[in-house]
């Protein structure tokens, strides 16, 4: 999956963008205000954050909350819902891989 | 020989495999799609450990044995990855008790399985705890059973019925019976409405539905559903290794009470969630799930293993299982009814018991020697001649 973000200026809503940090394993992200955290993910160029029992990369899926594969570690809250959450600056997203214990 | 096997679950697809590959001519049906119904809903067990001395545990020792040499085959006819595919995991299964009664009655019920054949010893708490690092403190007895086992069962089915096409079967899903096709007091074939088809014998493998189809054809037998709910957690890191569960579960499998039980059986899956089981209750075929059922599952299952009560809980699914009065199979011909065969009632063990259930049949079937004693589950007991069974 890749990334595609209409710039504010050509986005029929009037949007104004106000720009947000977050950080995956450290690594600092910038992102607009309102976006989820999954969307920030995504409009880097990141489209996995997760390795399932196999080692295979998983990240986002169905993208409304159904699938739970893009889940990652929130500011120390296991299993967020990256698609569901929507980005606070500052946000610490931490990937889970499923043979860590 | 032509045979019809009505049912495409676990139970049908292993005995459409099993005469298919002794020569015989297989058309198996299904009203829907294979593996949807049962085997769809359930959990996958290939258990020993929560069967007690009987003929069920003679037939369950059966099955453990052979479902590593038919995966065997199946890897030789079909390719090695549709053997892979069924997620086959001999991980073994810890059983644990939490109160001294529970201790007491555990250690007894292994004491009574050792001396029938079953591999099964105490863990003390050290080797309780290197084994499942993450399971309670506070726990009066643990027995290991090495030879518990898993399967992901929609894809054994799917196996199962692999190997039946690749030795000539054939399979209609989508088609339901509808009556028998009958010749001078013999079962021919049945009606469906996909039409007639003819056969020297028709296989009712259509457990919890088994008392409706055997109804149709004018032999019912009293197979009745027990329904069965499963909680599933999101994908997790490896924290549960074995089959683990509360010594209640032995009980609750072999209650007859109709009133809802739960008892815990913690598992992990090869994709990463967890499996929490299981509730037992013997309703019509409603599919609402009871949240009183879920949430006694979930409080029990972070008594076994408290780093649980942090994790998230995904989806809920259940299911039907095929129950007996006297919690045994139906395996073998129904002397009402020349033509007619069945393989069902296998309650919550017919993954497990699927392969042991086929090689039995088939050796009523084509007049072999039997691997086992076949009595215990003829069709004309008292717990399947009284009462229809059909269910609502």
């Amino acid at each position: 999956m890749s990334g595609w973000l209409v710039p504010a200026a050509d986005d029929p809503v009037g949007r104004s963008d106000t720009p947000i940090e977050i950080s995956l394993d450290g690594e600092v992200l910038r992102g607009i205000a309102g976006q989820t955290l999954a969307g920030i993910l995504i409009s880097n160029g990141v489209s996995a954050w997760r390795t399932d029992s196999a080692g295979q990369p998983r990240g986002l899926f169905c993208a409304i909350g159904s699938c739970f594969e893009c889940l990652a570690t929130v500011n120390g809250e296991t299993d967020v819902r990256l698609c569901r959450r929507r980005a606070q600056s500052g946000d610490a997203v931490t990937s889970q891989a499923r043979s860590s214990s | 020989m032509r045979v019809l096997i009505v049912g495409a679950g676990i139970v049908g697809c292993a005995v459409a495999r099993e005469l298919s590959a002794h020569g015989v001519t297989v058309e198996v049906l299904d009203r829907s799609a294979p593996g949807s119904a049962t085997t769809a809903h359930c959990e996958g067990n290939i258990l020993v450990s929560d069967k007690g001395p009987g003929p069920e545990l003679v037939l369950q020792q059966l099955s453990r044995r052979l479902w590593p040499d038919v995966l065997d085959a199946i890897g030789d006819d079909c390719g090695r990855e549709v053997a892979d595919s069924v997620e086959w995991e001999p991980k073994g299964g810890i059983v644990v008790a939490t109160t001294a009664d529970g201790a007491e009655g555990l250690t007894k019920f292994a004491a009574a399985q050792a001396e029938a054949g079953v591999t099964t010893h105490a863990l003390s708490a050290d080797e309780a705890h290197a084994a499942e690092p993450f399971l309670t403190r506070d726990f009066t007895a643990a027995y290991h059973y090495p030879d518990d086992a898993q399967v992901q069962p929609v894809a054994a089915t799917f196996a199962l019925l692999r190997g039946a096409l690749h030795h000539g079967a054939r399979i209609h899903p989508g088609v339901t019976v509808t009556g028998p096709v009958m010749e001078s007091g013999v079962l021919r074939g049945v009606m469906t409405t996909a039409g007639a088809f003819a056969a020297d014998a028709v296989i009712n493998c259509a457990g919890p539905w088994a008392a409706t189809v055997s109804a149709s054809l004018g032999a019912p037998v009293n197979v009745k559903p027990r329904r069965g709910n499963l909680l599933v957690t999101t994908p997790q890191p490896a924290t549960v290794f074995h089959k683990v569960y509360d010594a209640d579960y032995v009980g609750a499998v072999g209650s007859g009470d109709a009133d809802l039980q739960t008892s815990t059986v913690v598992e992990s899956t090869r994709g990463g969630p967890l499996l929490i089981g299981s509730s037992r209750e013997r309703t019509s075929m409603s599919v609402g799930i009871s949240m009183i059922s879920l949430e006694q599952m979930a409080r029990k299952a972070i008594r076994l293993f408290p780093h649980l009560a942090g994790v998230q809980v995904m989806r809920a699914y259940g299911g039907f299982r095929p129950y007996v009065d006297d919690h045994l199979p139906v395996i073998g011909a129904d002397p009402r009814l020349p033509g007619l065969w069945h393989a069902t009632g296998h309650e919550g063990g017919g993954i497990g018991l699927a392969v042991g259930t086929a090689a039995l049949l088939r050796a009523q079937l084509l007049g072999q020697p039997t691997p086992m004693g076949a009595d215990d589950f003829r069709v004309d007991r008292p717990a399947l001649l009284n009462g229809s069974g059909v269910a609502s």
